[in-house]
């Protein structure tokens, strides 16, 4: 194992009698990582999360949160994970700063520490001014940020949350998006969620589940499956001319535009630019299109397993 | 660990003060003051009446101690199943339960945590039942140590009701469903004795299991060995069987 990965699940495994919940979940994260989790409803995110944060045993597999096996030590490994389940884990009979003193307790923070606990991660949640307010008489999106105050007062090393940001209006989806992407500094945090923008907003990294099975798993910084670029001329030039360095194909669209199939990292911009000048070719537009988060979630969740899932 | 930061401490008083901030906990201990206080003033009265063949065989302290008590343990069978019924079921209900789940703390921590903080209140009703013979003391040459004995029998009976109340509502997630199952079950224990009466071979084991059979005895402040271990085990074995039922939870 890695020294750096804070959270590892190898081959988790659920089933639910002969359904198979989630098969094979394989998952390593590495300090500083912002992993989006992403699926049609009924994919098995949940289920994996579950798993994860140790609410649900899995029926084979271990998860590794550094290095400390969930399974055989469950009390030490639970000390590094913070976990938001889809609905806020909140009492609403009790005032913030009451529940949130129980959760630094519940995690083992010493007396003398707790006050400073609740304070920064009311201030990390923009929840200083509600101190003294009853949970059941908040907001839906600040009951949502006193639940991640709770999954982040023990400064874990790793912060679960499921679908942090349903229920909540514009506004409160930037704010929860910016917390997370300033929580993804200091603490390896897994998203679930089924918006795709979000996760693009917010993530690193994504996988894709889809019934159950791990189908995707790449970073996002590294463009998303394969390029293309798309290019549009005034005095368009013959399609074997734009035969550049690592252009797989040329494809003729209308109106003067290509469009060029790219090999991995293959990136002719510069090139194409230049000889546009060269040889008047009078560029018009070009653009390298990359294949939108999108497009990859319909094609790996579409089809019969998804309807499947879905019934 | 310092002791200050034990989960079982720490859960325990997060549970004493959600019952605390519960209007329940409160309507219940007015409720039943109201009830004991009634049936205390009428223990009283018919003291007063004839306290001289009273006193031959009993004394003021048994007399209305004993018999304040016994009403409250009826009445405490009754009021039990609706202070536990919350202890799981609403949790799982309102998914809080997974707050507890996955924290650093064993489901033992969670189920005695729990448990000590239901006997906060336990506590509270015991204290409240205290005051009313102890209002007495001016007037009165009290055997306190027989009321202590008593009080103390009291709490263990209410104990129990506490830990059968909290399993069956750990196999639940609607409150309803915890307190009428709750109430069944310690009626059904309770009445066990009924077909002991029958003549069958069974008679001593459901003699020995019901709850009626070791209570008189005990809120009259008489100790014996095998009602205090009746009691004891009763609470462990429920205790237990939450954990289990937790456990299998996450299977």
């Amino acid at each position: 194992m890695d020294s750096d990965s804070l959270i590892e699940a190898r081959s988790l495994t659920r089933r639910y009698g002969p359904n198979l919940a989630v098969g094979d979940f394989n998952l390593t994260l590495k300090k500083g990582e912002v992993l989006g989790l992403l699926g049609p409803n009924g994919a098995g995110k949940s289920t994996s999360m579950k798993m994860l944060t140790g609410n649900l045993a899995p029926s084979s597999g271990d998860v590794l949160i550094r290095g400390i096996s969930l399974r055989e030590e469950p009390q030490a490994a639970k000390r590094h994970l913070g976990y938001l389940p889809e609905q806020p884990p909140v009492y609403p009979e009790l005032t913030v700063d009451e529940y949130l003193g129980f959760c630094a307790g519940l995690h083992g923070i010493a007396k003398k520490q707790r006050a400073e606990a609740v304070a920064d991660a009311k201030r990390d949640c923009g929840l200083a001014h509600m101190s003294s307010r009853l949970i059941g008489n908040l907001s839906k999106g600040y009951q949502q940020r006193v639940g991640l105050a709770q999954a982040i007062i023990h400064r874990p090393d790793v912060v679960v949350l499921d679908e942090p940001t349903v229920g909540l209006d514009p506004i409160q989806i930037r704010e929860i998006r910016s917390l997370i992407a300033e929580l993804g500094k200091n603490h390896s945090v897994i998203l679930s969620s089924h918006i795709l923008p979000e996760i693009t907003a917010v993530c690193g990294r994504v996988m894709i589940i889809n019934a159950g099975r791990l189908v995707y798993d790449a970073s996002i910084d590294a463009h998303l499956g394969k390029k293309g670029l798309v290019a549009a001329f005034a005095n368009p030039p013959p399609a074997a001319e734009l035969q550049f360095a690592g252009v797989l194909k040329v494809d003729t669209g209308p109106a003067g535009r290509f469009l060029l199939e790219l090999a991995d990292g293959a990136d002719p911009r510069a090139d194409l630019v230049t000889t546009s000048v060269q040889r008047n070719w009078g560029l018009l537009e070009l653009r390298l299109e990359t294949r939108s988060l999108e497009e990859i979630f319909v094609e790996l969740t579409s089809g019969d397993a998804t309807l499947r899932e879905a019934a | 660990m310092s002791p200050l930061s034990n989960p079982i401490i720490t859960i325990a008083r997060h549970e004493a003060r959600r019952i605390f901030v519960s209007p329940l906990a409160w309507a219940v201990l007015a409720i039943t003051q109201v009830i004991f206080g009634w049936v205390y003033i009428g223990m009283l009265m018919q003291y007063l009446r004839n306290y001289e063949t009273a006193d031959q065989y009993t004394g003021v302290s048994d007399y209305i101690g004993g018999g304040l008590y016994g009403t409250a343990t009826i009445v405490l069978l009754l009021v039990m199943p609706l202070m536990t019924m919350r202890l799981f079921a609403e949790e799982r209900k309102s998914n809080t339960l997974t707050l507890l789940f996955s924290a650093p703390v064993s489901l033992t921590d969670i189920v005695l945590g729990k448990f000590f903080g239901l006997l906060s209140f336990v506590g509270a009703l015991i204290l409240l039942l205290a005051a009313m013979p102890a209002a007495l003391l001016p007037a009165v040459h009290l055997d306190l140590g027989r009321l202590a004995a008593g009080l103390l029998g009291l709490f263990l009976i209410t104990m129990s009701f506490g830990a059968a109340g909290m399993f069956i509502s750990s196999l639940t997630k609607e409150p309803t469903i915890a307190a009428i199952g709750a109430f069944g079950l310690l009626l059904l224990v309770w009445l066990l004795r009924m077909p002991a009466q029958f003549d069958s071979s069974f008679k001593s084991v459901f003699e020995y299991l019901s709850l009626i059979s070791h209570y008189q005895d005990l809120i009259s402040g008489l100790f014996h060995a095998s009602d205090v271990v009746y009691y004891l085990l009763f609470t462990a074995l429920f205790l237990w069987l939450t954990v289990l039922r937790l456990d299998m939870e996450r299977n």
